[in-house]
């Protein structure tokens, strides 16, 4: 399992990826193995939209189930990754580059302080797993 | 009987709670309303209580042996004897998607024979596999535009001359929604007022228009102005139409629907006292994935042969979870296989020439009707098969008087429409001969006589 370093993660399995006050956000490498095969993303909030921490932003659908991404942080949705809706594949094969989905515009940045690093969420996917 | 336990199952659940005897379950409910000594008559022999019960049905009249003028939304067709042979072989007899549902190759391939045809009728890109009834599938294009706009609108506007039960049902499904404002069929209306009074409600925050056609009067409108008010406001555009009709008429997808439903009771379906019927429910290919229920789609096997599958479904709870905004299990499967029957034994010739005939025969009724003192056709829009008729008494009377006769009159408006009163919708299909119609005036001249 993929777990990157530079980056945080929430409890939901979304990852976050601080640049500044930007945050991109997509699911993690646990995530999409979970799902299995990703066949359809319906990205729901809207660029300049205000979105509050832990709304559904995303939906996901794979063969198996769905699922919904929420905002691990509140603000104001910068860019949405307008592609992935035709190309749901690249969550399987690529979500840590490839799938991001949303960036947020950090509004307060102690919302980052409650996501997870990368070693604590390793060893909550391993509780998991079990 | 259906008996999923054994005397020793039962007794260790009994000594599991720690109780000896089922019966002190009950022991809460008072001893005289445990068993309370019913008031029914002693039991009858099968023989007696065949004779009984076929007496008692014997007692009722049925579109089968009255002259029936009476429609409003169920309609006396004719269904050819093989719907009733085929849909009886066992292998169909399940109003159930399989919960494996490939497995049942045959019933997935009859559900996609049904969607395909419902496209083909009504011009749109994708049919679910049904609805309980057209109430059910019009209440489902409210949901499907609720979500669509992620409660963003919350408008609904509804058209007064949409059936009144779809209506009620549409209204009792948007109830739990907060905000949701449903306007467009307010009491005080003229029930005969066009759909300009709808194009006029149409703003910014209106997610969904829903207009029939033909109306529950029987009106035939060119819908292309409502149409272009819903989609210059953004918002969806629902057509309610009866299939009979759209042997005939132009298919709502010219007029620019979104959504397209409809009771398919006219396509085979015996009246039966109301149902089981069957709605059906199609769409753009835009707003496919908001769709209740399940979508069966025609692929090839990793050998290349062709198949069926479950493609779709993707509001349903064993795909959304605790999500799910749908759970249309019970797709009455087995009466959308009877119009796919009815269908496939009409194609598109026969489907238009019964289409024809109820036009044709409705209109020689309401000719001859309007000759009749003291009755007339009060609307001049063009009308399919069913007509608004004003007389100078209470419809109940005429009915009844029609009744005497062996016709069943039709519907009295006055109980839907308050202004309506002394009005009367006439339903004339294929199934009304000449010499009925002709029966009809005559009756209804020796009322205006009394």
């Amino acid at each position: 399992m993929n777990v990157p370093t530079n980056l945080k993660y929430a409890k939901t399995d979304e990852w976050v990826k601080l640049e500044g006050n930007v945050a991109t956000i997509g699911v993690s490498d646990y995530a999409q193995s979970q799902l299995s095969d990703v066949v359809y993303v319906e990205i729901s909030a809207v660029v300049g939209e205000h979105v509050a921490k832990n709304s559904t932003i995303v939906t996901i659908e794979s063969v198996k189930a769905a699922a919904d991404v929420n905002a691990p942080v509140s603000g104001k949705v910068l860019a949405v990754n307008e592609g992935l809706s035709q190309t749901p594949e690249l969550v399987n094969n690529d979500p840590y580059e490839a799938a991001w989905m949303i960036k947020i515009e950090v509004e307060n940045p102690a919302d980052m302080d409650s996501l997870l690093d990368a070693a604590g969420y390793a060893s909550y996917c391993e509780e998991r797993s079990h | 009987m259906f008996i999923p336990h054994t005397d020793a199952e039962r007794k260790e659940m009994l000594q599991t709670i720690g109780i000896e005897r089922i019966e002190d379950l009950f022991a809460d409910v008072p001893a005289a309303f445990r068993f309370p000594e019913l008031n029914i008559p002693p039991a009858l022999t099968e023989m007696e209580a065949l004779q009984d019960v076929q007496g008692l049905a014997d007692a009722n009249e049925s579109a089968r042996e009255l002259a029936c003028f009476l429609g409003a939304g169920a309609y006396n067709h004719y269904s050819p004897a093989a719907v009733d042979f085929l849909i009886s072989r066992s292998e169909f007899s399940t109003a159930y998607t399989p919960y494996q549902p490939e497995v049942s190759q045959g019933t997935l391939q009859a559900i996609f024979e049904f969607q395909s045809l419902i496209c083909g009728l009504t011009g749109m890109d994708a049919s679910n596999a049904s609805h309980y009834d057209g109430a059910t599938a019009t209440a489902e294009a409210g949901i499907l535009a609720y979500h669509y706009f992620r409660e963003k609108r919350s408008k609904f506007v509804l058209s007064h001359a949409v059936h009144p039960d779809y209506r009620g049902v549409l209204k009792t499904y948007m109830c739990g929604y907060e905000g949701v404002e449903v306007v467009g069929d307010e009491a005080e209306l003229d029930p005969f007022s066009g759909p300009e009074h709808i194009t006029s409600l149409i703003d910014k925050n209106t997610a969904l228009v829903v207009v029939q056609y033909p109306d529950f009067l029987g009106r035939i409108y060119d819908y292309t102005p409502v149409a272009k008010a819903a989609h210059d406001n953004g918002a969806l555009f629902c057509m309610v139409v009866n299939p009979t009709a759209l042997g005939l008429l132009k298919p709502p997808s010219e007029f620019g629907a979104d959504i397209v439903v409809g009771e398919g009771q006219p396509l085979g379906i015996p009246l039966s006292f109301g149902g089981p019927y069957l709605g059906f429910f199609a769409t753009r290919k835009e707003f496919v994935r908001k769709i209740a229920g399940r979508l069966v789609g025609e692929t090839v096997d990793s050998q290349g042969r062709r198949g069926y599958v479950l493609t779709l479904t993707a509001r349903e709870q064993h795909i959304r979870r605790d999500k799910a905004t749908s759970n249309i299990c019970t797709n009455q499967g087995l009466i959308a296989l009877a119009a796919t029957i009815y269908l496939s034994l009409l194609g598109k010739q026969g489907l238009r020439q019964v289409a024809e005939l109820c036009y044709q025969k409705a209109h020689y009724a309401a000719d001859q009707i309007s000759q009749v003192p003291g009755f007339k056709v009060c609307s001049s829009a063009p009308f399919f098969h069913e007509f608004v008729i004003c007389c100078d008494q209470p419809v109940a009377e005429i009915n009844e008087h029609l009744l005497e006769h062996n016709i069943l009159g039709g519907l009295d408006l006055g109980a839907i429409y308050p202004s309506l009163k002394n009005h009367l919708l006439m339903a004339v299909t294929e199934m009304n001969s000449r010499e009925q119609i002709d029966t009809l005036c005559e009756v209804l001249k020796e009322i205006t006589h009394v």
